[in-house]
């Protein structure tokens, strides 16, 4: 059988053979429909919410008057809301959504009581809400992703627990046999999350640590939610969605292990390099650069085993609206974790520290990795779950390629500019401004780079609008969408008469 | 795993520099670091609502690491005992704008805060620095001008006041610029000395 007649039977949900495992699969799609449409719900509305944000401080950053005299919407507010509205609205909830119902597909546990669910999930995006409005008005902390007022953080680590505690009940009542790799990384990260979140509100919040050791905390649990939250969930979604639309295993079981542990092992050290050269004993900088290049090992392991599955099938990963941002984010994943690994070097990062550059970095680990890869998990699981298809095949398109190029000119942008700001901030005959026109300063020398994120910012603004459209559509469209000709792809069929 | 890391990197640094305290140069001298009180800590809290933070680091790198000493931001490496009084560490990983860690020995003038902070273009044309004018109030001139109305040069119409008013500075405005003329680094201590 083709790789490609392969992929169409496993992706045709009408498809005979398996049916026993349909049905089971289709009983716990159907058991986990309110709670994932909530979380996936909200996590649309939040990354529009974190979008128009967005959108604002980056103008703000370049035309510095543009809605100036808002005080709510100051450059340091509005960039806050952005993060925690995209950090805690989307990531969150998009994690929420996809993690648990790929954890409970895989252990093909019962799943009872999703109302509670359901209730935890409201009183997350509750305590997100009521954070982001915090930030606005004044209850800004500025902790690095921890900018919500800590009033909220109770709230939410409470539902944080009522929510996690299902991923691990259905791993707990799994059915018996082999543990796929996703449910290691998704359980391994429902556990990492809570503690990272729990030491850094104590030690920074409720009982502040001496000096710079809450610095150090804050990097902790800046760089390890990225790393041992975001990262295991996305990477748990391309080990679930690869295989299952390619209709082909995963290429190395051993490696998957390795790229697992490894993770584990290097990443949590790894956060210390945002303080290089600063006012910390060296000896940590020195354990953090260790370990950040050490991630090259579940990085390459990882890479490998994802290019080795997808290898041979770029006709069905361009059919296919999920693989196709999937592999995008996978390619990403190992390109910006290159990156990562390259700027904590000590040469390197004396250019790229303090810069633009950083700024860059941040969006290529959750964008172009781990929120592409959302956009596929999301494309996914969604059919199953509503028994819908996608109502537009067009506005999958226009979402792809807008964000696509958009998030691409926006690294080009903020990575060429933040390395020329890294290098002219290393020179002080630059100043940042001059009274006399014509002189090279710092700013003058950002500026159009900051503009350029602008236009990506505005591409990938119309992407998300056009993927929002297409999920309205979906939940309220008529009944008519519903299995009418089989999935939506995005390239036409091919050899099959249709 | 995670607590491996936990152990390793936060509680050994709170083991090994937890419990550093303000020390002096020699007997006899004020130990230093000294705590920021009244109205430049109330300050502190304007910096940290408005997100100064997010364009603005605290830290100044030891010579030769960078361009911190050759920019005059400070005369030595900022070390963790400067920090230790603070309740909230405000070391900050941007540099859109320049370290603040010694503004306020390298920019001593109240009123030049304060026309940087109402309008950064007054004071440096072509900063991409947000205008924070919502700190200051517009009022009617009383029986005379007031001292702390802000001098507004005349190559800025729009934002001069109507004839007969003035801009005066908040409260908030006073605090965060008090806070900013408290940002110091003009002490040494034993583990970090004036580099020459």
């Amino acid at each position: 059988m083709s790789p490609l007649l392969s992929f169409f039977s496993k992706v045709d949900p009408q498809t005979k053979p398996v049916v026993s495992q349909k049905v089971a699969l289709s009983a716990i799609d159907h058991q986990m429909r309110t709670p994932v449409l909530l979380f996936t719900t909200s996590a649309i509305l939040w990354l529009l919410i974190g979008t128009a944000f967005a959108i604002i401080a980056s103008i703000k950053l370049h035309s510095p008057d543009f809605l100036g005299n808002f005080e709510w919407l100051t450059f340091g507010r509005a960039r806050s809301a952005h993060l925690n509205a995209m950090a805690y609205g989307w990531a969150n909830n998009a994690v929420f959504a996809v993690g648990l119902w790929v954890m409970a597909r895989l252990c093909k546990a019962n799943i009872r009581y999703g109302t509670m669910l359901v209730i935890a999930g409201s009183f997350w995006n509750i305590g997100v809400t009521i954070g982001v409005i915090g930030i606005l008005t004044g209850g800004l902390t500025s902790v690095e992703w921890l900018e919500m007022p800590p009033y909220v953080a109770p709230m939410l680590a409470f539902s944080y627990v009522l929510i996690a505690v299902w991923g691990v009940l259905m791993f707990r009542f799994r059915e018996k046999g082999h543990v796929y790799v996703s449910q290691w990384y998704i359980l391994g990260a429902l556990f990492w999350f809570p503690w990272l979140y729990v030491i850094a509100q104590t030690m920074i919040f409720v009982e502040p640590a001496t000096g710079t050791v809450q610095s150090i905390t804050n990097w902790w649990f800046g760089h390890n939610v990225l790393g041992l939250w975001y990262t295991p969930m996305g990477l748990a979604a391309i080990y679930y969605m690869m295989p299952k639309v390619l209709g082909r295993p995963i290429y190395s079981y051993y490696l998957s292990v390795l790229g697992f542990w490894s993770l584990a092992l290097f990443y949590n050290w790894a956060g210390v390099h945002h303080l290089i050269g600063g006012p910390i004993p060296v000896w940590l900088i020195s354990a953090g650069i260790v370990a950040s290049v050490m991630m090259v090992i579940p990085v390459v392991v990882t890479a490998i085993n994802h290019h080795m599955t997808a290898v041979g099938n770029a006709r069905a990963v361009w059919c296919s609206p999920t693989l196709r941002f999937i592999v995008f984010g996978a390619m990403s994943y190992t390109l910006a974790s290159f990156f990562g690994s390259w700027m904590a070097l000590r040469d390197v990062n004396v250019v790229t520290h303090f810069t633009q550059f950083t700024v860059g970095h941040a969006h290529h680990g959750v964008y172009a990795f781990f929120t592409m890869t959302m956009f596929g998990g999301i494309y996914f699981m969604v059919p199953r779950i509503l028994q819908r298809e996608w109502p537009s095949a067009n506005l999958i398109r226009v979402h792809f390629w807008c964000v696509s190029i958009g998030i691409g000119m926006m690294l080009v942008a903020l990575h060429v500019g933040g390395w020329i700001q890294g290098l002219q901030l290393n020179n002080p005959d630059i100043p940042y401004t001059s009274p006399e026109s014509g002189v090279v300063t710092i700013l003058s020398a950002l500026k159009p780079w900051l503009f350029s994120r602008s236009i990506s910012g505005v591409l990938i603004t119309i992407g998300h609008v056009a993927f929002f459209i297409n999920f309205i559509l979906m939940v309220i469209g008529p009944r008519a969408v519903r299995y009418k000709e089989g999935p939506t792809l995005l390239v036409k069929k091919e050899g099959e008469g249709a | 795993m995670l607590a491996f890391s936990f152990t390793g990197l936060i509680l050994s640094s709170q083991i090994q520099f937890g419990d550093l305290k303000p020390i002096a140069l020699e007997e006899g001298e004020m130990p230093m670091p000294q705590a920021r009180v009244g109205l430049a800590q109330q300050g502190k809290e304007i910096y940290i609502d408005q997100g100064c933070i997010y364009c603005h680091s605290q830290q100044v790198r030891r010579k030769g690491f960078g361009a911190d000493w050759e920019r005059g931001w400070g005369d030595r490496q900022s070390v963790p005992r400067d920090y230790i009084l603070q309740e909230r560490v405000l070391l900050g990983t941007s540099r859109t704008g320049p370290d603040l860690m010694a503004i306020g020995d390298r920019q001593p003038s109240a009123d030049w805060h304060h026309l940087h902070l109402f309008n950064p273009q007054i004071t440096s044309p072509g900063s991409i620095m947000p205008p924070f004018r919502y700190l200051y109030r517009t009022q009617k001139i009383g029986d005379a001008p007031s001292p702390n109305a802000l001098n507004i040069p005349d190559d800025f119409p729009l934002d001069q006041p109507e004839p007969g008013y003035e801009i005066v500075p908040t409260d908030r405005a006073d605090q965060l610029v008090e806070y900013l003329l408290s940002l110091k680094l003009d002490y040494e201590l034993p583990e970090s000395r004036f580099a020459e």
